[in-house]
């Protein structure tokens, strides 16, 4: 099947050629990273985590989020997902590689990465991140790829494929909770010290990822015509709608331990995200847009007339993204990292060439997924004898 | 054969000296400073305790004494001094406020309040940073130090995450070009990898105090805290002493005498 992925327009090859530039570019500034150390970031003694380990954190919740096609469609039969389950499994393959990526520039010794299994340690959640992680991205490339070869060959795929399948439902939960104990655990970090961050975790990922991937496979629609069906469309922003409320709902529920509890510690993290502290209030706008994005993206996706509308829904899930993006790829770990240990405030912020590495590890994502949704369409065009929707063509659909 | 065996002595020579002259440019004028290598019998000499620990008696250790503890101990781990957030600690002065951030007194003792406590790694007995490392390249060993391997550390920062008091730090350029006074014998660093204080356990070994307890003149007590009858014991039995973040959980062996 890879061969599909060897053949295309000019749209494909120019989308591809313009990913692998951002990537040169990134990587030029990662040579640089590679050569001065980390010093070029906005990194600090006091901030050591910053925006890599946030974006590694956010794109561990894409990566899960595969999970909401995969248990309605194998443990509900929920046929309806059955276009959409490849292109959920390649997304969390692009995202789990995004994952590893961003690991490898955060680390000050990327060559002495196998450490961790050299010398490996059950006692540290980063080596059972990494077991989870490594077993979520093989067992997506396994279950996708058999899963896609046998429906070329106009076959059921074989019961190990769907065992595995049903591994992967909870393996999904996995990543993202051994994802938050790397934190949860953690003594001196009052933000990350709560009993559901795993929980926070799952539903920011289970909102957040599906989002990502339905405003993707819209934009595929566009492009491609390929159509998941609306019925699956109209399902999945359901599922978007209910965990995000979850997830508000989660927050609210730390809003409330920290501020009627009145510890200092709790109170603190929230103070400097929300309205800063001692002159330091660099989050103050970011935070407040999540918050409104956050609420505004449910007054276009609870009400089921609106949400069933194109552009509502992509109107909201747009929102839904930059609010959990904004709490989980920033807010997270600088609200966990200030104040610091002593109780001051060290300002973090991530500098140009910070940016211009995560760029190198987004594109690198980009062009994963451009690939394997490739291949996934053409295998559809060429099972279906061209017509991608085998509904009436999108333009028609949309009014 | 013997053209070969003339080569050979001849490549030998040149290469000594340029061995030599290497080890000259890199080394500078330290090893006359540094004295002789500990030999075998010095090492015979080294101390040994259950549970290495501190006291510490505040009140002592102004700031002056601080920064000659802290420059003693610098200089002799080679630790760079690196201006602004990125910067290497072992051992540094800091504030009742940001020393105890967790006893929020509104009313305290003024002398207490205006103090500088001296603060370094608390060398727990339970230590995070060791809990969470992915590779043991922080371990704790059977005296109670929690040491560093710089050779074995990835550079994940999770020790940095974990670490309550913030007595870790990350190399976060190459060091060497900021240290002052080379020490040729403690290892410098490379960039990408953590490092803190260590009790001094390459001089414990060699039956020498840590190098800020000699500086401090008796202001810090340095003892076998699982020994009833060590100084650190006996002057713990003798004044009220507290430890920094004890709800943490940690259980820091470092104690401070209010």
């Amino acid at each position: 099947m890879l061969e599909k992925a060897l053949k295309g327009s000019p749209r494909y090859w120019g989308t591809l050629i313009a990913l692998g530039m951002i990537v040169l570019l990134g990587l030029g500034f990662w040579l640089y990273q590679l050569t001065f150390g980390m010093k070029i970031t906005g990194l600090n003694r006091d901030v050591s985590w910053g925006f890599y380990i946030a974006q590694f954190t956010y794109l561990v919740g894409v990566a899960a989020s595969a999970v909401m096609l995969v248990l309605p469609y194998y443990f509900h039969h929920y046929k309806e997902f059955s276009k959409m389950i490849i292109l959920g499994e390649f997304l969390a393959i692009s995202a789990v590689v995004m994952c590893l990526g961003f690991i490898i520039v955060d680390i000050g010794q990327p060559q002495r990465m196998m450490n961790v299994l050299l010398n490996a340690t059950p006692h540290s959640m980063l080596f059972w991140d990494m077991v989870v992680l490594n077993g979520y991205l093989f067992l997506n490339i396994i279950v996708g790829w058999t899963s896609l070869q046998y429906f070329k060959n106009d076959m059921t795929p074989p019961k190990w494929c769907k065992f595995l399948a049903f591994v992967s439902v909870i393996w999904a939960f996995s990543i993202h909770t051994v994802t938050a104990f790397l934190y949860a655990g953690l003594p001196g970090r009052h933000y990350f010290l709560t009993a559901i961050m795993a929980a926070r975790f799952l539903a920011s990922a289970f909102c957040s990822g599906p989002a990502i991937l339905l405003l993707l496979i819209l934009f595929l629609r566009r492009l491609t015509g390929f159509d998941p069906g609306k019925k699956a469309i109209n399902r999945l922003a359901v599922i978007i709608t209910y965990a995000m409320c979850v997830n508000i709902f989660f927050f609210l529920l730390e809003v409330f331990t920290s501020f009627y509890s009145n510890m200092p510690g709790h109170i603190a993290p929230f103070q400097y995200l929300f309205t800063g502290i001692d002159g330091h209030d660099m989050m103050v706008p970011f935070m407040w847009t999540a918050v409104v994005m956050g609420l505004g993206c449910l007054v276009f996706l609870i009400p089921t007339p609106v949400r069933e509308k194109t552009p509502a829904l992509v109107i909201g899930l747009i929102m839904l993204v930059i609010a959990s993006w904004i709490d989980k790829g920033l807010g997270l770990l600088i609200g966990g990292f200030t104040p610091n240990p002593f109780e001051t405030v060290t300002v973090y912020a991530p500098t140009v060439p910070e940016i211009m590495i995560s760029l190198m590890v987004f594109a690198m994502g980009g062009i994963v997924l451009t690939v394997l949704w490739k291949i996934a369409v053409e295998v559809r065009v060429e099972v279906e004898g061209g017509n991608l929707s085998m509904v009436p063509p999108p333009a028609a659909e949309a009014e | 054969m013997k053209n070969t065996r003339r080569e050979f002595l001849k490549l030998a020579a040149v290469s000594a000296i340029g061995v030599g002259a290497g080890r000259l440019g890199f080394l500078g004028d330290a090893p006359a400073h540094a004295g002789p290598l500990p030999g075998v019998a010095n090492f015979e000499e080294g101390l040994k305790a259950k549970h290495w620990g501190m006291a510490i008696f505040t009140a002592k250790m102004t700031p002056e004494l601080i920064e000659k503890c802290r420059t003693a101990c610098h200089t002799e781990h080679n630790v760079p001094d690196i201006p602004g957030n990125k910067n290497i600690k072992w051992f540094w002065g800091a504030s009742f406020e940001e020393s105890f951030p967790t006893e929020h007194g509104h009313y305290l003792s003024e002398e207490v309040e205006h103090r500088e406590f001296p603060l370094l790694c608390n060398q727990c007995e339970t230590p995070m940073c060791v809990k969470v490392c992915p590779t043991q390249a922080t371990f704790q060993r059977p005296d109670g130090i929690v040491m560093m391997d710089f050779h074995r550390c990835i550079g994940c920062r999770y020790c940095m995450a974990g670490c309550p008091f913030g007595a870790r730090s990350f190399n976060f350029q190459d060091p060497r070009p900021f240290i002052k006074h080379f020490n040729p014998h403690f290892p410098t660093r490379m960039r990408g990898v953590v490092e803190k204080c260590n009790f001094c356990a390459e001089r414990l070994a060699i039956g020498k105090m840590p190098m800020c307890v000699e500086a401090a003149g008796g202001a810090l007590v340095f003892g076998d805290l699982a020994d009833e009858n060590s100084d650190v014991r006996k002057v713990l039995r003798e004044h009220f002493a507290i430890r920094r973040k004890p709800d943490a959980g940690t259980s820091p062996s470092v104690y401070y005498i209010l």
